[in-house]
C-alpha cells in the first residue's frame, strides 16, 4: 500500500474529501516551494502535486507553462527538485505526488526516477503524457517500490477505455474535467458530475477531478462525487505575485486561498 | 553502431506507431482518441481508389507533379565526379514538397467532416502550404507561429494571410517552430471534436509520422520512375536534408528495399558542434521524447529541450522523425550534417552553375552531394531532393552577406 493508498482509505472511512493543490518546483526557487508545500499541507492539503518544470508542456495552459518557465530559467535542476522533496517530504504529513513528463524521467532513468522517489519519500507520480498503451513498464517499476502511478482520464476517453485505465492505475484516478489544457475557468462541462459518478461506481479508486477548478462554487458542485479535488492554476497564479507581493504575503495568500475552497469541500 | 535487422516497409510503423523502438504516442489522455480516430479514418481513405484518384488529380493539375529529374550538368563538371540529377521539388506550386502533404491531409479532413483545421510552421513553408490546400478547398485555417520566426519570415506570413489563414503568434518558450507545435497541441485538445492538425513533417505522434511519409513518398516513387526512364537504372545515391525529415523521409522510403541505393540525409550543422550551436539530433543526439514520440533529440541531462541553431529555419529543429531514428541505427541510411558556411557555398555555386536558387535546407542536401560526388565515378549517378525554391530567403541571404537592399 502507497501512502496515498493509506490515506483515501482513511478518509473514505470517514466519508472526507481530498484537497490537492498543485505547485510548481523551483517558482520562484525550491527554497520557497518547500515552505510554500509546508504552508498548504498546515492549512489541510490532504495530498500535494509537485510540477516538474519542463520546456514543452503541451497539456497546461499559460499559468503552468510560465511557471515552467521562470524556473527554467532560474536553472532548476532535476536533483535539486529531488533533494528538496526529499527534505520536506517527511515534514509534513500529506503524501507528495510529482507531476512530471515521461521526457524528463526517460532521460533520467525509468528506475533511478522511482527508486529516488522510494529513498525521499515521496508517494507517487502522475505522467501527464504517458498513455496507458505505454504505461506498464512504468506501472510495473512503480508497484515494485510501492508508488502509485496515477493516470489519467479525460472527457474525450471512450468508456471502455476509461476501465482499462481504471485497472492500471494506482492511488487515485486523475479525471480530467474537460477536453483541453489546465487553466482556471468560470464553467466546467455540465456532463462532468455524470461522467465522474459513472466512473466511480466502476472502479474502487478513488477518483479525484482536476484541470479548471478554482473556486469554492465548482468544490461544493463536485464534491459529492468525487473523492478529490485538485487545484493547479489558481495556486501557481498567486506563488507568482511572490516577486511584487514578498514571500510572507505570498504564504499567506495561498493558505487564506486553500482555506476559502477547503470550506466549501467537506 | 548498433545495427538492427534490415528495415522492411511493411512492418513499420506497427499497430503501436512503432518503427522499431522509435515513433510510439506520448500525449495527453485527451489527445488519444482524436489520434485513433485519425488513424481508422487514415486507413479507410487509404483504401478508398476515389481519394487516391481525387489526391492523384490534384497533384497532378494543381501542383503540377510530377516534378522534373534534372541533370546538373555544369554543377556535374564543377565537382569532376558522380553525375548530379536534381528531384525539383522546388517547381511545385507554393515551391516546395510541403504543398504534397497539405492536400493530401486536406482531403482527409473533408472525408472525416471537419471545416476547420490548424498547423504548425517554422519558415512559413508548411504554413503557406497549408493555407493554400484550404483556400483550395474551403477551410477554416488558423496557423501558429512563433514571434521568432513571424519577425524573421515576414513575406510568408503576409502570403498566409493573403489566403485567408489566420496566423496566430506564439510567445511561449523559445518563440519558435517547437513552440508552434505545442500551441497547435494545446488547441487541438480542446477542439478535436471539429478540428484537424496538419502537422508539417513526420514527426509527433502515430499516426503522424506515417501520414505525412506517406503523402511524401511521391518524390521518391516518381524518382524511381523517372530514373528508370532517363538512364535506365537506378542512382546509386540519394541525398536529402533533414530537419523533422519529411522531404527525406518521401524521398528515402521508395527506395528503403532497394538495398543498392545509397542513402544519405544531411542535417543541420549550423555553426559547430556544440550543443545550440547546430540542429543535427541524428548526428549529436541521443533517443528521448518530444512532441509525442521517441527518436533522436538535442536534449539536455535532465530532459528538457535544447535550444538549436540553423541559418535555416526550415532545419530549426531539436527533434526528428521516429523512422529517421530506425533508419539510422538499422544503418539502412547514412545521416551526416553540414554547416551554415558549407550550405551558403552549395547555395552559390547551384546558382551561378545552374540557375537555381535552392531553398537554403535543401542547399545542406546540394552541399553533401557535391561534396560526395567529387569521390565517385563519373559513371555514378546522385539524386538530390531539392525540396524548396530559395526566393523566401532572399532577406535572410542578403542578411548574412551583410547586403542591404530596399
Amino acid at each position: 500500500m502507497s501512502a496515498i493508498d493509506k490515506l483515501f482509505t482513511s478518509l473514505r472511512s470517514e466519508n472526507r474529501k481530498a484537497l490537492m493543490p498543485f505547485v510548481t518546483a523551483g517558482d520562484p526557487d525550491l527554497e520557497f516551494t518547500g515552505e510554500v508545500i509546508r504552508e498548504l499541507v498546515s492549512r489541510g492539503a490532504a495530498i500535494c502535486e509537485v510540477g516538474i518544470p519542463y520546456s514543452d508542456p503541451i497539456a497546461d495552459g499559460p499559468v503552468i507553462q510560465a511557471s515552467y518557465t521562470r524556473a527554467l530559467e532560474k536553472k532548476v535542476k532535476l536533483t535539486g527538485i529531488l533533494n528538496m522533496l526529499g527534505e520536506v517530504a517527511p515534514q509534513v504529513p500529506a503524501p507528495l505526488v510529482t507531476m512530471v513528463s515521461y521526457a524528463i524521467i526517460y532521460r533520467h532513468g525509468v528506475e533511478a526516477y522511482a527508486d529516488e522517489l522510494s529513498n525521499r519519500g515521496v508517494a507517487g507520480m502522475i505522467v501527464p503524457d504517458l498513455p496507458v498503451e505505454e504505461s506498464p513498464q512504468l506501472a510495473k517499476i512503480c508497484a515494485a517500490r510501492d508508488l502509485s502511478l496515477v493516470q489519467l482520464i479525460t472527457p474525450t476517453t471512450p468508456q471502455e477505455r476509461a476501465l482499462r485505465i481504471a485497472a492500471t492505475s494506482s492511488g487515485f484516478i486523475y479525471y480530467v474535467s474537460v477536453a483541453g489544457i489546465t487553466g482556471e475557468r468560470t464553467q466546467l462541462p455540465p456532463e462532468l458530475v455524470d461522467r465522474v459518478s459513472w466512473l466511480r461506481e466502476q472502479t474502487p479508486l478513488p477518483v479525484c477531478i482536476g484541470f479548471g477548478i478554482n473556486q469554492p462554487e465548482h468544490v461544493r458542485l463536485l464534491s459529492p462525487v468525487a473523492d478529490g479535488l485538485i487545484v493547479g492554476s489558481a495556486v501557481v497564479r498567486r506563488i507568482a505575485e511572490a516577486a511584487s507581493n514578498g514571500r510572507q504575503a505570498t504564504l499567506a495568500s495561498v493558505g487564506d486561498y486553500l482555506e476559502s475552497m477547503l470550506a466549501a469541500l467537506n | 553502431m548498433p545495427t538492427l535487422s534490415q528495415p522492411n516497409n511493411a512492418q513499420v510503423p506497427d499497430a503501436a506507431g512503432r518503427f522499431g523502438v522509435f515513433g510510439g504516442r506520448y500525449v495527453p489522455e485527451t489527445l488519444v482518441y482524436a489520434l485513433d480516430k485519425l488513424v481508422e479514418d487514415y486507413a479507410a481513405a487509404r483504401a478508398d481508389k476515389q481519394f487516391q484518384a481525387e489526391l492523384d488529380d490534384l497533384l497532378h493539375n494543381y501542383v503540377g507533379r510530377p516534378s522534373p529529374l534534372y541533370l546538373a550538368r555544369r554543377l556535374t563538371e564543377k565537382c569532376g565526379g558522380a553525375e548530379i540529377w536534381l528531384k525539383r521539388e522546388d517547381l511545385n506550386h507554393t515551391g516546395a514538397h510541403k504543398i504534397n502533404n497539405t492536400l493530401g491531409q486536406a482531403l482527409l479532413t473533408l472525408r472525416m467532416g471537419k471545416q476547420r483545421v490548424i498547423a504548425e510552421t517554422g519558415a512559413g513553408q508548411h504554413g503557406v502550404a497549408t493555407a493554400t490546400a484550404c483556400a483550395h478547398f474551403g477551410l477554416d485555417c488558423v496557423v501558429y507561429m512563433g514571434e521568432e520566426d513571424i519577425r524573421r519570415q515576414a513575406p510568408n506570413v503576409f502570403s498566409m494571410k493573403l489566403l485567408g489563414a489566420e496566423v496566430r503568434p506564439v510567445s511561449s518558450g523559445s518563440r519558435t517552430l517547437r513552440d508552434a507545435i505545442n500551441e497547435a497541441m494545446r488547441d487541438w485538445m480542446a477542439s478535436v471534436d471539429t478540428t484537424h492538425y496538419i502537422l508539417g513533417s513526420v514527426v509527433g505522434p502515430h499516426p503522424f509520422p506515417q501520414i505525412v511519409r506517406d503523402f511524401q513518398a511521391v518524390i521518391g516513387q516518381e524518382t524511381i520512375e523517372q530514373s528508370r526512364a532517363r538512364f535506365a537504372s537506378l542512382p546509386d545515391l540519394v541525398v536529402a536534408c533533414v530537419g523533422g525529415g519529411s522531404n527525406a523521409a518521401g524521398m528515402f522510403y521508395p527506395f528503403i528495399e532497394h538495398t543498392a541505393v545509397k542513402l544519405v540525409g544531411v542535417e543541420a550543422g549550423g555553426r559547430g558542434r556544440k550543443p545550440g550551436d547546430h540542429a543535427s539530433p541524428l548526428t549529436y543526439g541521443n533517443p528521448g521524447v518530444l512532441h509525442g514520440s521517441f527518436s533522436y533529440v538535442m536534449q539536455d541531462e535532465d530532459g528538457q529541450t535544447c535550444d538549436v541553431h540553423s541559418m535555416s529555419a526550415g532545419l530549426d529543429y531539436p527533434g526528428v522523425g521516429p523512422e529517421h531514428s530506425y533508419w539510422k541505427d538499422s544503418g539502412r541510411v547514412q545521416y551526416t550534417s553540414c554547416t551554415d558556411g558549407a550550405a551558403m557555398e552549395a547555395f552559390d555555386a547551384l546558382a551561378s552553375n545552374e540557375g537555381i536558387l535552392p531553398a537554403l535546407e535543401s542547399a545542406h542536401a546540394i552541399a553533401e552531394a557535391m561534396r560526395l560526388a567529387s569521390t565517385m565515378k563519373k559513371s555514378e549517378r546522385i539524386v538530390v531532393c531539392l525540396s524548396g525554391r530559395g526566393d523566401k530567403d532572399a532577406s535572410e541571404l542578403a542578411r548574412l552577406k551583410g547586403v542591404k537592399f530596399g
